[in-house]
């Protein structure tokens, strides 16, 4: 008899297992064995992650699993325990489903590739810490997966490791997630004194009956940890560097799983969130502004992965947007359906990287779609879906976050339009530069243009079709659904809903909301069109951008140059002084000023120095003697 | 056991410097196993709720002095002692490589560190423990003088009377402490805490400053830590691995069991000020490792940021501080053990340890890059590691006591990845170059060296309840004083 708990247990346990394999048998075992123990793994995951779906579904509200006591001192403990609720049981299927499919793709991507264990071994690692996250029953144990992903993305960011700007990038990564995560870990450590647990099953429960302005502080710091992860202002700069590494990480770990961590966070603390107004402020605003900062700067990028980056950066601002509403279902709604399409186009535009012989700037590319059909042909799914045209998946979980920002605040829902707006703009831009017009490559470069083998051109149809139908898991009452989200996740926000104001729009103004935006959106289809097919505008080359609004985005509002003055430098400056000033100067010389005084004193003790190490520890001896006398004589 | 422990090694040295043998380090190697293996016996048989001293003695020494030969242990010692059997062994096979003139003292010197530090960790007595104390100086200067690099006799002069001046001031707060002993006089360690809580407030002052002063050099904490940088980057690395693995603990340990327990109000009043020293001097010693440039001595520099963390947390006075600072110890003693000895490795083949003339070592020598990647993420203090358990018992415990200053602690998290990374990129990553070319990768030997250290850096990290238990009775017990205390003030 197979228990539920044991599956559960066993979730994690395989891609750890595939880890040890490949990364203890370097060089040892054949990309052909390497890919079918890594991809084999994770689809075992993926089983048993649809089973505990289904359990969950047939009515069990939660999985408990307990392992053992991890941490404890002083009356607090740290369990390793697990939790599969709706909620997680959801992102379960995210992580292992689309984690399984990029797999695949990234055996014929990495292929022939020097470090392709080593790539599996990072990949399947980074699944198992991701599933930690997920799966923990407690804050410590979220943080092991919230640290440990982190840890991951550094190894694959920097994954070809001879390229120091990679490594650059990497450290980026790794140091801007570390500020986040240290606000976490006070966030957490304030939990610890105030509810005396950190078992979610303890803390959410008896959250009311704490000091509600505690759990603000509580919050923001846990949210400082998702602005560091979940790239959002000012941490978020570290998000499109982190495309140095190689596409399929792009799209697994910098688009659909590691960087919504911080939406899954908020959403499993919904009840704290929802007891501190001023957190859920803060967090709109945040996540507005980045949604609109991130889709400006996307307008101008040439680079095929970074416009994607920015996109994502602004995509997660709409989610947070959504939790920030108190929609909390809204937010995770929008990360499955980004999950799905983002990682279409991330994967689309490593194929078309691929097929052009690791060309990134869409200025060279144009006019691919016939050479690289199935490319083609899912990537204007992905960009459907993301532009919210429907029925894409985009379209019901867009649609979803802008009706409750129109319910709440307008200002709020004009912003969010515009940053929606500016997305399908960029994205078709991007869709027109790469597949269709003059074809800008060299003659040499498209003699090898190719579609890309079957490993890559499946998992692209399958995410196509998910990023198709995905919607259809929130349709909502307007149009004749019954939203089976809401319901299936209705356990995990039940706690929050007293605390959130509820917002009804009538059937006809969401009619009217859909209606401007899709019009708007499909508007600016044809705008797009004209500009860059029938006009073929192409982006300025390097340093000839006139227009000055248009430099200050491309140069992505001058923010790296802005932290490197206001505070790498400084830091650097602060160490300098440290070291040459107090350290050489300062202290030392107080200590050597009095070490002299000893010296010169001792000049003449100098002639009994003989050089034998007996004869020191002798005169030691009979040194400690002396003052054991000296004690007796005076007591 | 424990006067097996203490004396074995000690007559083994003895043996070795009167024969001089010519297998000197298989012989030194043979011991500390032996070592190992006592202790750990002892370890699985210990009774941890049991708070007298286990497997020890309590015999007359000078009674005119009221020294008796007193040794034991309880959680806490045994937890350091563990750390000594378990590093010694280690060092010395890690200089395997090394040819050291004069091996048999060089070896017999290492045997006697290991007995002064087992006494150290061991003694029940006051004057006894400052007996051994200084005894553990005298190798280790020898260590430095004699196989030191360049520039050795003024640097290690200087760290000699630099702590030696040190130890003074806690031999006066002893014997100070001894004066006050009710009937008979003596150095019994109960009958000193007795003296020592008996004390009038100010008097409880002094007597922390005059203990303080000595642990603080020991560990060293900023600003008595000006000793430090030039002594572990020119001593020879064996000598620096136990200055850095296991001699700095004595300094935490002084406090644990010779300052917290003695005088309570001195260190009520005293301690806020020693925790904000402590944590400046974790954001000091991150803060100048960013930038050195010589892979050794950045090393030594995060080391002073460690142990600038355990010191605030001790004096937190907390049962989570403190557990930390045991668990931490252990952790710091392994990963920077660990660290030293791939700084030896680089610095053998390829003759520099200038960071900026490495790189690219991972190339040629994807093993040690592997190895070193996991260490450093324990000393980074990543989740699952040995290193996460100790920062988080720690920053919990100081952000506890003081939320500013266990933020302003907490900041070890981000810049020990700075400086770490940084140093990892340097050497490890990017091209080969004229330096690094034909970098052999990881012998046998020294594989044997750093997987138990790659091993327990993980498997403490994942299961380190064991090890807490085994103190936490001794150390509650060791703070009763204070809750005791503060319900007096209720």
């Amino acid at each position: 008899m197979v228990t539920s708990e044991l599956i559960v247990a066993l979730i994690p346990f395989f891609p750890l297992l595939g880890f040890l394999i490949v990364a203890l048998n370097p060089g040892r075992i054949s990309e052909g064995t390497t890919s079918i123990v890594a991809c084999g793994v994770i689809f075992i995951s993926f089983v048993l992650s649809l089973i505990s779906f289904f359990t969950i579904l047939g009515g069990t509200t939660s999985i408990d699993v307990h392992f053992f006591r991890w941490i404890s001192a002083g009356g607090f403990t740290a369990s390793m325990s697990f939790l599969v609720d709706p909620l997680s049981s959801l992102m379960l299927l995210i992580i292992t489903g689309v984690g399984f499919l990029i797999h695949v793709y990234s055996v014929g991507y990495m292929h022939g590739d020097n470090g392709f264990s080593r790539f599996f071994s990072y990949l399947n690692l980074f699944i198992f810490f991701m599933l930690l996250l997920v799966m923990g029953a407690n804050y410590l144990v979220m943080f092991i997966g919230w640290e440990g992903v982190g840890l991951c993305s550094y190894l694959l960011i920097g994954f070809w490791f001879k390229n120091q700007p990679y490594n650059d990038a990497a450290n980026k990564a790794f140091i801007m997630n570390r500020i986040g995560d240290l606000g976490m870990l006070l966030g957490i450590i304030l939990i610890i004194v105030n509810f005396g647990s950190i078992q979610y099953s303890e803390v959410l429960t008896q959250a009311t009956s704490v000091d509600p302005s505690i759990i603000t502080t509580i919050t923001m710091l846990l949210f400082v940890g998702a602005m560091g992860k979940s790239a959002q202002i000012p941490l978020y700069t570290w998000l499109p560097d982190a495309m140095a590494g190689p596409t399929p990480v792009s799209a697994l770990i910098h688009a659909a799983t590691m960087v919504t961590a911080g939406v899954y966070m908020v959403a499993r603390n919904n009840i704290l969130y929802a007891m501190s107004p001023a957190t859920m402020e803060l967090i709109v605003v945040i996540g507005l502004a980045t949604a609109l900062f991130a889709a400006t700067i996307a307008l101008t990028q040439n680079d095929i992965k970074k416009v994607l980056a920015y996109s994502t950066v602004s995509q997660l601002g709409l989610m947070f947007l959504a939790l920030g509403l108190g929609s909390f279902t809204t937010g995770i709604f929008h990360m499955a359906t980004h999950a799905f399409f983002k990682a279409l186009l991330f994967l689309g535009a490593g194929s078309v990287i691929h097929g052009m012989g690791n060309e990134q700037d869409i200025r060279k590319m144009g006019g691919l779609k016939k050479y690289l059909p199935i490319t083609y042909m899912t990537f204007l799914i992905g960009v459907l879906a993301i532009s919210g045209i429907p029925p894409f998946a985009g379209f019901f979980s867009k649609d979803e976050i802008l009706a409750n920002a129109f319910a709440q605040n307008r200002i709020v829902w004009v912003i969010a339009v515009v940053a929606s707006l500016l997305t399908s703009f960029y994205m078709f831009r991007l869709l027109f530069l790469t597949f269709f017009g003059k074809e800008r490559a060299s003659h040499e470069t498209m003699h090898h243009v190719h579609e890309s083998p079957k490993s890559i051109t499946i998992p692209l149809i399958v995410l196509a079709a998910l990023s198709v139908v995905g919607g259809f898991m929130g349709v909502p009452e307007a149009l004749g659904g019954s939203h089976w989200l809401n319901g299936f996740l209705a356990p995990v926000f039940e706690p929050s809903k007293a605390l959130i104001v509820g917002h009804e729009l009538s059937h006809s103004t969401e009619y009217m909301l859909m209606g401007i935006i899709v019009g708007l959106t499909i508007l600016l289809l044809f705008i797009a069109f004209s500009r860059y097919v029938t006009k073929g505008h192409v982006p300025a080359a390097e340093g000839q951008i006139s227009n000055p609004v248009q430099n200050i985005l491309y140069h992505k509002y001058y923010i790296d140059e802005l932290y490197n003055a206001i505070i790498v430098k400084p830091l650097y400056w602060l160490s300098a002084i440290f070291d040459n000033v107090i350290e050489r100067l300062g202290i030392d010389n107080l200590v050597n000023g009095s070490g002299k005084l000893v010296v010169a004193s001792s000049r003449v003790a100098r002639r009994i120095q003989t050089g034998s190490i007996g004869y020191y520890i002798f005169a030691m001896v009979i040194g400690i003697v002396l003052i054991l006398a000296a004690v007796l004589v005076q007591g | 056991m424990t006067v097996f422990l203490i004396f074995f090694p000690l007559l083994a040295s003895l043996l070795l410097f009167l024969l001089k043998p010519v297998q000197a380090k298989v012989i030194a190697f043979i011991v500390s196993l032996i070592e190992l293996i006592v202790s750990l016996m002892i370890a699985f048989q210990f009774n941890e709720g049991q708070l007298i001293p286990q497997y020890g003695i309590d015999i007359p020494w000078i009674s005119t002095l009221g020294l008796n030969f007193a040794v034991g242990m309880d959680g806490i010692s045994l937890l350091l002692v563990l750390l000594t059997t378990l590093l010694v062994p280690l060092i010395i096979l890690s200089s395997f490589s090394h040819q050291y003139s004069k091996p048999s003292t060089f070896y017999g010197l290492i045997l006697m560190m290991q007995m002064a530090l087992i006494g150290v960790f061991s003694a029940q007595d006051g004057l006894l423990f400052y007996l051994f104390w200084e005894v553990a100086l005298i190798p280790i200067y020898f260590i430095c003088l004699i196989w030191g690099g360049e520039d050795r006799a003024r640097i290690t002069l200087k760290f000699f009377i630099y702590t030696l001046a040190g130890s003074l001031f806690m031999l006066v707060g002893l014997v100070y402490l001894y004066l006050h002993t009710s009937g008979q006089h003596t150095f019994a360690m109960q009958a000193l805490y007795e003296a020592g809580r008996a004390l009038p407030a100010h008097e409880q002052g002094l007597v922390f400053w005059a203990l303080f002063v000595a642990f603080a050099i020991k560990m060293p904490i900023f600003p008595f830590h000006t000793w430090q940088p030039d002594t572990y980057t020119v001593a020879p690395v064996q000598g620096t691995m136990l200055l850095s693995g296991i001699m700095l603990k004595m300094g935490i340990y002084g406090v644990i069991r010779w300052l917290i327990p003695v005088v309570p109000e001195g260190v009520a009043e005293w301690g806020f000020t020693a925790v904000t020293i402590s944590v400046i001097g974790i954001i000091y010693g991150s803060c100048i490792a960013i930038v050195q440039k010589d892979f050794k001595r950045l090393i030594a520099y995060s080391s002073i940021a460690h142990v600038g963390l355990i010191s605030a947390g001790t004096l937190t006075l907390s049962t989570t501080g403190v557990q930390g600072a045991m668990i931490q110890m252990l952790s710091h003693g392994i990963i920077v053990f660990g660290l030293f000895f791939i700084v030896d490795i680089v610095s053998q083949r390829t003759n520099t340890r200038m960071l900026s003339s490495l790189g690219g070592i991972r190339n040629a020598a994807p093993t040690l890059a592997t190895v070193f990647m996991i260490i450093m993420l324990g000393s980074v203090a990543l989740p699952l590691t040995s290193g996460f358990i100790g920062e988080f018992l720690l920053i919990n415990s100081i952000f506890q006591y003081q939320h500013i200053l266990g933020a302003v602690a907490g900041l070890t998290i981000i810049l020990g990845a700075v400086y770490m990374l940084r140093t990892f990129q340097k050497s490890m990553s990017g091209e080969l170059n004229a330096v690094t070319t034909g970098f052999a990768d990881l012998t046998t030997h020294e594989k044997w060296v750093l997987y138990p250290v790659v091993l327990l850096v993980i498997i403490i990290g994942i299961y380190p309840a064991p090890l807490l238990d085994l103190s936490e009775p001794a150390v509650a017990n060791l703070l009763k004083i204070y809750s005791n205390m503060s319900a007096s003030i209720k």
